[in-house]
C-alpha cells in the first residue's frame, strides 16, 4: 500500500516536471495521453468492471467534445466551465441510455452500441441541429491561455489543466471502485444472477455505471475539444470507439492503471505503425488487439501485476 | 402512387443486398451463436479473390465456384486458428477478436487491392427484364440467387443429418459431444459455409455498388439490422428482414425523415428490436435456465 | 589612379552580378536541403485519396535524382491522418514543431485543413496548396499563409448555373449531393448562381452519405421531383451509380457532373458508356483515360513517370495526374524562390506565378496567382461526353477570384 502511495506521488512529481522538460508539441501529445486516459477509464468502468460491452463510446466522447465547443462558440462560456456541464449531459445521457441496455446482453449489447457508434457522425451532420453544431463545418474554439498571467504558455498550461481534472477523476474512480461500488460492480459482470439473489439491485447498477461510464469519456470529449480546438463530425467515426476498446484491452480490463497503459498505447503505436508501414496501420492494430487478447488478456496491467507478484513471492 | 411503387422497388433492390449478407450472419449465429461483426469484410475479402480471377482471364463461373470454394476454406481456417483459442474466454475477448479481424482484413485488402473502386461483373443479361425499369436484371438476379441460398441452407439444416448435427452442436455442446457429435469440426464447418455465403452475397453485391475496401461497411449495420428484426437465428427471417429494412428505411427517406437520417433509422430499429422482441419475428425464444 | 580604377572596376563587378551570396533560410531549409511536411489519408475511409500523397512523394524522388532544385534535395515528409482533424493537428504539429520542415504542401480534405487553418496562420507557417476545393481558401487578408490550388467548388457550380439560366431559363433543378463540406459547398455555389431564381429553379434537394450503399432511392427520389435538370455532386462511387440508376430508369435530364467524377476509367466505364452520353462537366486537367490524351505528350510522359517512380500507381487514377501537376506547381515556386527561402518567400513566390504552363493541365489553363489572388487555377472548360470521350466546347472560363 505504501509502495503504491510512493509510486503514485513519483509518477504526479514527474508528470508536473515534464511541460518543462519536453517541447511544446510533446506536452500537447501527453495532453492527449490524459484525455485518452480519463475516456478509457470511462470505458473500463463499464465494460471491464461491470462487463457490459460498448462499442460506441466515441458518441459520448463527441457528446462531450460538442457541449464544450457550443458553450464556447454560441454562449462564450470560459473553457473551465464547459467541462462541469459536459459530465452532467453525458451522465444523463448514458443513464438514460443505460435503462434500454438493461435488457441487452454481451453480444447484443455490443452490436446495439455499435450501431450508436455508427449512426453518431450522421447526427452530428444534421442539418436541422447545424445552426448550433455548425454541421459538416464543424466549430472552431479558441485556445485558452494561462490565468493571472502565470509564466505559462497555452501548451503548459492546457496540460496543467488537464492533468488536474485527470487526476480528481481518476481518485473519484478509484473511491468508487475500490468499496462496495466496485465489488457489486464485479459481482454483477461475473455472476449476475447470484448478485441480484443477495440483494444487489443489479438494474439501478447497471444503469448508474452506463451515466458513470459515459461522464468520463465525455469529460474527456471536452478536454479533448479544448485541446485540439476543432470539433467536425468527422473526428468521431466509428473508428474511435474501436480504439478506445483496443485501449481497455490492450491496457488491462478493471484495471485503473491500466487506462493509463491504453492511453499511452493508443497515442504513440499509430504513429509508430506510420513509420513501419504507411499502408496498413490498423492491421499493425488488429494483430496487436489480437496478440493481446491471445497472450495478455489481463493487459499490460495485470502483466506488470504478474511481474510484481512473482517477484514478491520469490525468496 | 406510382412513386411509392417506386420507391418499393428500389427498397427491394437495396433490400435483397442486405437480405444476402443478413444470411452469412445469421448461418454464423446458428453455427456458433456468436454475432460476427467482421462478416461484411470476410464477404468483401473473397469477392476481391473473384475479382483477381476474374482479371486474370478466368471466366465468371468458374471464378465464382473457386472463390465460392476457397472461402470456405477461409472460413474454416479462421476458426481454427483465430477463433479456436478464445471459444471459451469471456464474450468481450471474441468481440475483441471480431473487431481485430474486421480491421485486419478491411486494411489487408486496401493495401493490396488499393482503394480505387472497381468494376465486378454481373452474370445476369444487360435489358431489363419484363419492362421492369426500377430493378436491373442484376437486381432481380441477385435477389433470385439469395432466394436460391435461403432454400438450400433450409434444406441443409431441416433435412440432413449434417445441418441436424451442427444446429445441434451450436445449442448444446456437451450433450451433442456425448452422442457423438465433433462440436470443433461442426463449429469449423459452419464458419466455412457462412463464409461461403458471404462470398455469394458479396459478388451479388459488388456489381450494383462496387467493389472497394469499403464496400461491406455501410450495407453491414442495415444487415445486422435485417437479420434481428427477421430473428437471428432464422434464415428466412433475415432474408424478409432484409427486404422489410430496405423498403422502410427508402419510404422513411424518401417521405418522412430526409435522407440525413437513413442511419439512425437503422439504430433505432435495431435497438427497438433487441427491446421489444429479441428473438425477431420469426426467430425463436430463448429461455434461459437459471 | 590605377589601384583607383581597379577598386571601381571591383565595385562594378560586385554591383553587376546577382546577389547569389544572400542565402536566407528558415527552419527546413539549409544549403543541402528542403523539407516539405505532408499529411495524407493513407487509412481510413477516405484512403483512396492516398495516392495522392505517393505521387508527389514519387515525383520529388524524381527530382532528387536528377539534382533536387536549385541544388538541394526535398525532403518530402508525409503523415497519415486518416482524414481524421485531431490527427491532422497531431501530425501538422509534429511536422511543424518536431520535423521543423519549411511548409505544409498539399494537407488534404476541408476538415483536416480547417483544423489547422488558425494554428497555420498563428506560426505563420505556409499551408500550401491544399488539396480541397473549398472556397474558404483564397482568404489573403485574413489568413495570409494559406492558399489553394484546385478551382474551387463554388467557382464550378456558378459557371454550370450561369450555363442553364442561358439554355434552360425555365429548368427544374434536381441536386444529389454528398452530406459534407463538399457536397454543400457545391449546392451553396449553384444557388449563388442562379441567384434570386434559385428558390423557383431547385425543385429537390437530396442529400446521401458516404455510408449508404446505393443512391439509388435518392434518384427515383429526384426523377420524382419532375427536375429535367440534374446536378450531381457525388464522388466517383457514387456517381457511377447515380449515371447508371438514371439512365436505367428513363429519366434523361440536363446532366450536370460535378468536376471530381469525371474519369472516364474510373467512373464513366463501370456506369456504362453508352449511359453517360450527354453528361456535361468541367475540366482544367487531362484525364489519362480519355482517348483524345492517348497519344499525348504530356501524358506520355507522365506515364514514364509513373512506371519509374511509382509503379503500384495505377494509370487509370487521375487523382495521379492531380498529384503529379500539382508537385510540378510546387517544383517551379521552389525554383523560383532561388536562395531565399524563406517561409515568406515561399508564400510571396506562390503568389506571383505569371501565368505558368503545365503540360497536364487542359490547353489554356495555367497557374496564376498575383494581386491578392491566392487561387491558382481559376480557368476551366465545359465539356459533354459523346460516348468515347470528352469534348471541350466554348471558351476557357476564368473567373474573376
Amino acid at each position: 500500500m505504501k509502495r503504491n502511495v510512493l509510486l503514485i506521488a513519483i509518477l504526479l512529481i514527474i508528470a508536473c516536471a515534464l511541460p518543462f522538460v519536453v517541447s511544446n508539441y510533446r506536452t500537447f501529445q501527453l495532453t492527449l495521453v490524459m484525455v485518452y486516459a480519463t475516456a478509457l477509464l470511462g470505458l473500463n468502468i463499464l465494460t471491464g468492471y461491470n462487463g457490459q460491452i460498448s462499442l460506441g463510446h466515441g458518441a459520448f466522447y463527441a457528446l462531450g467534445a460538442y457541449c464544450a465547443a457550443i458553450l464556447m462558440d454560441q454562449a462564450g462560456a470560459p473553457y473551465w466551465a464547459t467541462v462541469p456541464v459536459a459530465a452532467a449531459v453525458c451522465l444523463v445521457a448514458g443513464f438514460l441510455f443505460g435503462l434500454p441496455a438493461l435488457r441487452l446482453e454481451g453480444l447484443y449489447l455490443a452490436l446495439a452500441t455499435f450501431a450508436l457508434g455508427v449512426a453518431m457522425p450522421q447526427l452530428l451532420k444534421y442539418d436541422h441541429l447545424a445552426k448550433w453544431t455548425g454541421g459538416v463545418q464543424g466549430i472552431v474554439i479558441a485556445k485558452p491561455e494561462a490565468p493571472f498571467g502565470l509564466p505559462l504558455n497555452a501548451d503548459q498550461w492546457l496540460y496543467f489543466f488537464t492533468l488536474a481534472i485527470t487526476v480528481a477523476m481518476f481518485v473519484l474512480a478509484w473511491n468508487l471502485l475500490r468499496g462496495r461500488i466496485g465489488r457489486a460492480l464485479v459481482a454483477i459482470r461475473d455472476q449476475h444472477i447470484a448478485a441480484e439473489a443477495m440483494g444487489i439491485d443489479s438494474a439501478l447498477y447497471k444503469s448508474a455505471a452506463f451515466g458513470v461510464s459515459a461522464m468520463y469519456t465525455g469529460v474527456a470529449g471536452a478536454l479533448s475539444a479544448i485541446a485540439i480546438q476543432y470539433v467536425a463530425p468527422d473526428s468521431f467515426n466509428i473508428f474511435v470507439s474501436i480504439v478506445f476498446l483496443v485501449g481497455i484491452v490492450v491496457g488491462g480490463l478493471a484495471s485503473i492503471s491500466g487506462a493509463l497503459y491504453g492511453a499511452l498505447f493508443i497515442q504513440f503505436v499509430p504513429n509508430l505503425a506510420d513509420e513501419i508501414s504507411k499502408a496498413a496501420p490498423w492491421a499493425i492494430f488488429g494483430v496487436f488487439m489480437i496478440g493481446f487478447v491471445y497472450l495478455m488478456p489481463t493487459g499490460v496491467a495485470g502483466a506488470i501485476r504478474l511481474l510484481l507478484a512473482k517477484r514478491r513471492s520469490s525468496p | 402512387m406510382d412513386v411509392v411503387l417506386h420507391q418499393v422497388l428500389a427498397g427491394l433492390a437495396t433490400g435483397g443486398i442486405y437480405a444476402s449478407l443478413a444470411l452469412a450472419l445469421v448461418m454464423i449465429y446458428q453455427a456458433t451463436h456468436l454475432v460476427n461483426f467482421a462478416q461484411g469484410e470476410i464477404a468483401m475479402f473473397t469477392t476481391y479473390i473473384a475479382w483477381s480471377l476474374v482479371n486474370a482471364g478466368v471466366p465468371y463461373w468458374p471464378a465464382f465456384g473457386i472463390t465460392v470454394a476457397v472461402a470456405f476454406a477461409l472460413g474454416i481456417l479462421i476458426e481454427r486458428v483465430v477463433i479456436r483459442p478464445v471459444e471459451n474466454a469471456p464474450v468481450l475477448a471474441v468481440v475483441v477478436v471480431f473487431i481485430a479481424l474486421l480491421v485486419i482484413l478491411n486494411s489487408v485488402a486496401g493495401w493490396i487491392y488499393t482503394y480505387t473502386i472497381k468494376s465486378f461483373p454481373s452474370p445476369f443479361p444487360k435489358e431489363p427484364l419484363f419492362g421492369i425499369r426500377y430493378m436491373s436484371p442484376h437486381e432481380l438476379g441477385a435477389i433470385g440467387v439469395t432466394l436460391l441460398v435461403l432454400a438450400a441452407l433450409y434444406a441443409f439444416f431441416r433435412f440432413t443429418p449434417l445441418g441436424l448435427a451442427m444446429r445441434a452442436a451450436a445449442q448444446n455442446p456437451q450433450s451433442s459431444r456425448l452422442v457423438g457429435i465433433r462440436v470443433g469440426w461442426m463449429l469449423a464447418l459452419g464458419w466455412g459455409l457462412a463464409a461461403a455465403v458471404g462470398a455469394v452475397a458479396g459478388m451479388m453485391v459488388a456489381p450494383i455498388v462496387y467493389l472497394d475496401p469499403n464496400m461491406m461497411g455501410g450495407i453491414l449495420l442495415y444487415a445486422f439490422a435485417a437479420a434481428l428484426v427477421g430473428g437471428i437465428d432464422s434464415p428466412m427471417g433475415a432474408v424478409i428482414g432484409g427486404f422489410a429494412v430496405g423498403v422502410l428505411e427508402n419510404l422513411l427517406g424518401a417521405f418522412v425523415i430526409g435522407n440525413e437520417l437513413k442511419l439512425t433509422v437503422a439504430l433505432a430499429l435495431i435497438i427497438g428490436v433487441l427491446l421489444v422482441r429479441p428473438s425477431g419475428f420469426f426467430g425463436k425464444v430463448h429461455v434461459t435456465r437459471v | 589612379m590605377k589601384a583607383k580604377l581597379a577598386t571601381l572596376a571591383a565595385m562594378a563587378a560586385l554591383a553587376a552580378s546577382p546577389a547569389h551570396g544572400q542565402k536566407k533560410y528558415d527552419p527546413g531549409a539549409s544549403d543541402s536541403e528542403i523539407k516539405v511536411g505532408n499529411t495524407n489519408p493513407y487509412s481510413g475511409p477516405a484512403s483512396a485519396y492516398g495516392t495522392i500523397g505517393k505521387t508527389i512523394a514519387a515525383y520529388f524522388k524524381m527530382v532528387n535524382e536528377q539534382g533536387g532544385i536549385n541544388g538541394r534535395k526535398v525532403n518530402f515528409i508525409t503523415y497519415d491522418d486518416g482524414y481524421s482533424p485531431p490527427k491532422t493537428v497531431e501530425m501538422a504539429r509534429k511536422l511543424v514543431e518536431q520535423d521543423q520542415v519549411l511548409f505544409l504542401f498539399q494537407t488534404l480534405g476541408t476538415p483536416p485543413n480547417t483544423a489547422i487553418h488558425k494554428y497555420m496562420n498563428m506560426r505563420k507557417v505556409p499551408q500550401m496548396h491544399v488539396a480541397t476545393g473549398a472556397t474558404k481558401w483564397d482568404d489573403p487578408k485574413n489568413f495570409p499563409w494559406t492558399m489553394g490550388w484546385q478551382p474551387n467548388y463554388q467557382t464550378e457550380a456558378k459557371i454550370y448555373a450561369q450555363y442553364i439560366m442561358k439554355e434552360k431559363p425555365n429548368a427544374k433543378i434536381g441536386v444529389l449531393y454528398q452530406n459534407d463540406d463538399y457536397g454543400k459547398d457545391y449546392l451553396k455555389g449553384l444557388k449563388d448562381g442562379l441567384g434570386a431564381k434559385a428558390k423557383s429553379m431547385i425543385v429537390a434537394e437530396v442529400s446521401y452519405e458516404v455510408a449508404d450503399p446505393t443512391v439509388d432511392s435518392q434518384i427515383v427520389q429526384l426523377q420524382a421531383s419532375g427536375a429535367d435538370v440534374f446536378f450531381n455532386v457525388t464522388t466517383p462511387k457514387f456517381a457511377a451509380q447515380a449515371i447508371r440508376k438514371a439512365y436505367d430508369i428513363g429519366w434523361k435530364p440536363m446532366h450536370f457532373l460535378n468536376n471530381v467524377s469525371t474519369s472516364v476509367a474510373t467512373v464513366l466505364t463501370p456506369a456504362g458508356l453508352e449511359k453517360s452520353v450527354g453528361l456535361i462537366s468541367t475540366a482544367y486537367i487531362k484525364d489519362p483515360t480519355d482517348k483524345q490524351w492517348a497519344n499525348d505528350a504530356a501524358i506520355e510522359k507522365w506515364r514514364v513517370f509513373m512506371k519509374k517512380y511509382y509503379p503500384d500507381g495505377s494509370l487509370t487514377d487521375n487523382s495521379n495526374v492531380y498529384g503529379y501537376t500539382v508537385a510540378i506547381t510546387l517544383h517551379q515556386v521552389l525554383r523560383q524562390c532561388g536562395d531565399n527561402l524563406t517561409r515568406e518567400n515561399v508564400m510571396k513566390q506562390a503568389a506571383s506565378m505569371k501565368d505558368f504552363p503545365i503540360d497536364t493541365l487542359l490547353p489554356g489553363v495555367t497557374i496564376r496567382t498575383g494581386g491578392g489572388d491566392f487561387a491558382p487555377i481559376e480557368s476551366v472548360q465545359l465539356m459533354r461526353f459523346d460516348g468515347k470521350q470528352w469534348e471541350r466546347f466554348g471558351k476557357v472560363l476564368v473567373s474573376g477570384g
